[in-house]
């Protein structure tokens, strides 16, 4: 029992060093460019390794084929740190990031990045896309899963809920919507009660901690059935930082060098 | 040209398995077999065009060619943002069918006109334009370049010439003359050409306007006087000229539909007559312009 105790918080310790990294990275590339939506990055930085990253921590294998939409294209410093982490760029995104001739801006580009699908950055565009990716799949007979990862806020849009008839009237099984739940929308028009909203748009909807692995895991590729899936994670905006954790000064800041500095001590303990 | 549109589109579904139809609720009764048909391919997607046009690039990320058709306003004007993101900025491959032109919904009032289209869509860098003038243009123009892979936009009207160009050019030159050059786009040709029957001048009839600029390389603007008609907002034509005027002293007249609402109803011909699209009207604003 000791033993797997053992095995479980050496695993736990890894994944956190293994996510700290990636959020040094994020905070580097922002360090350096003075642009990125650094705590929307942090909250999906778990559901994005989940995806791209398999649970022995090696890329995301052939087997589990998928189509992936980042509709909340502002957290393109975490696409970009996992899809390095995943090989399918390398690292010089951290210092490229934002620059004048950079493939890597501050919305994904889909024609400068490879892994990148959709060039978003206008809220409400993705989902549309991710329906019709989902549409075309069956279409063509092929049976790969298309994840689209959305924003609270963004669901402000009204083309999300258009794209939710749309999935819902064609039983779009193999459409995974992923809501990274920070509370965004709270300063707007808040999205509440989202999982009676979702399944009463025919959608198969579950409730996670959108920082746990494995509940990550088991909603996005272990929940198979003939619905369209809804998963509200519920994450927090600046996830890893305790500084940045649910405070909205820092949606679109960047730190100063004494405030940097803390932070890569904060990580690198 | 709808029944054409319906038919060549058909044949396109039934032949090509990378085509895909979204229809916004437009035009359903006519495609009612291929819907059955086809019914992962050919859909009606519902009355919601913005997300019609996203779920349209997601075909075509996934190396469809989508066929996307419903009223003008509401594809250009409505999910204009999906039109110029979607597909313009991650040039993605896709097809825009309007119907209902400038007001060829003229009874049903403003909301369905849309004479700002071509001007809108002229701003996408890379998108061609297709204004046929007649019915088996359209088919010539689809059929050649549905599948270009580039971000076309067709624009069905009720309005059409009595003669078509189907020869492979940019530009026909229908009469010859030496006192001015009058450029013409789609299917207001017949009143033009009736127009300017009598009168000693070029007529160019031209049915695409593409994202570069008229290539002018073999006509001369005769008189160095240039009146260009288009049957919607005007500017589209002058905006593909720049150059050429740049290195040529010419005078311009350009005559379209004004940058007004149109809040009359009837028919399309009563708006035209309104707007001084006659033979009579456009006869005699050309000779004011020559004699100027």
């Amino acid at each position: 029992m000791s033993q797997m105790y053992d095995k479980c918080m050496q695993h736990f310790q890894n994944l956190q060093s293994e996510l700290n990294k990636l959020r040094i990275d994020i905070l580097r590339a922002a360090m350096n460019s003075k642009e990125g939506h650094i705590p929307s990055a942090f909250s999906i930085l778990d559901i994005l390794y989940c995806i791209f990253i398999d649970t022995e921590g090696k890329k995301n294998s052939k087997d589990r084929n998928f189509k992936f939409i980042l509709s909340k294209g502002h957290a393109s410093l975490a696409l970009y740190a996992v899809l390095a982490r995943a090989n399918y760029i390398n690292e010089t995104w951290i210092t490229g990031f934002g620059q004048f001739n950079s493939l890597f801006g501050g919305h994904p580009d889909r024609t400068k990045v490879q892994g990148v699908l959709a060039s978003t950055g206008s809220l409400g565009h993705g989902l549309p896309m991710g329906v019709g990716l989902a549409m075309a799949q069956r279409a063509l007979g092929v049976g790969d899963k298309v994840f689209v990862l959305i924003g609270d806020g963004e669901l402000n849009e009204g083309s999300n809920w258009e794209s939710f008839m749309i999935a819902n009237h064609h039983m779009l099984g193999n459409l995974t919507v992923i809501i990274d739940y920070n509370l965004s929308s709270h300063r707007a028009v808040r999205q509440e009660n989202l999982s009676e909203k979702l399944t009463s748009f025919g959608f198969s909807t579950s409730s996670i901690n959108g920082h746990d692995h494995n509940e990550i895991f088991f909603a996005l590729f272990e929940k198979n059935d003939n619905f369209p899936k809804a998963v509200i994670a519920n994450t927090i905006k600046g996830n890893g930082l305790s500084d940045m954790e649910n405070n909205p000064a820092w949606h679109h800041a960047i730190p100063s060098n004494e405030q940097y500095l803390a932070f890569m001590k904060e990580l690198q303990k | 040209m709808r029944q054409q549109f319906c038919k060549t589109a058909s044949e396109i579904i039934r032949s090509n398995e990378l085509s895909c139809l979204l229809l916004g609720d437009i035009g359903v009764h006519g495609f009612r077999d291929l819907l059955k048909e086809f019914p992962l391919r050919a859909i009606n997607i519902g009355i919601l065009e913005q997300s019609m046009v996203g779920v349209a690039a997601g075909y075509s990320m996934a190396g469809f060619t989508p066929i996307v058709h419903t009223i003008a306003p509401f594809m250009v004007e409505r999910a204009l943002e999906q039109i110029k993101i979607d597909f313009g900025y991650q040039q993605l491959s896709g097809n825009f069918v309007s119907v209902g032109a400038s007001f060829d919904y003229a009874a049903l009032g403003c909301t369905h006109h849309c004479p700002a289209d071509i001007s809108i869509l002229s701003d996408i860098p890379g998108v061609n334009l297709y204004v046929p003038g007649t019915a088996s243009e359209f088919e010539q123009l689809f059929h050649s370049n549905w599948n270009n892979g580039g971000l076309n936009y067709f624009r069905l009207s009720e309005n059409t010439n009595s003669t078509s160009y189907l020869t492979v050019s940019k530009m026909h030159l229908v009469k010859s003359g030496k006192l001015a050059t009058v450029i013409v786009v789609g299917p207001i040709l017949d009143r033009v050409l009736e127009a300017t029957k009598n009168l000693d001048l070029d007529v160019i009839y031209i049915n695409y306007l593409g994202p570069e600029e008229i290539d002018f390389f073999e006509i001369t603007i005769k008189g160095s006087r240039l009146v260009i008609i288009e049957p919607y907002y005007t500017g589209p034509v002058l905006q593909r000229l720049s150059s050429y005027i740049e290195s040529n002293k010419i005078a311009i007249k350009q005559i379209g539909i004004p940058r007004r609402f149109l809040t009359n109803y009837g028919s399309t011909e009563d708006h035209y007559v309104n707007l001084g699209f006659t033979p009579e009207a456009l006869y005699q604003e050309i000779v004011n312009f020559i004699n100027d």
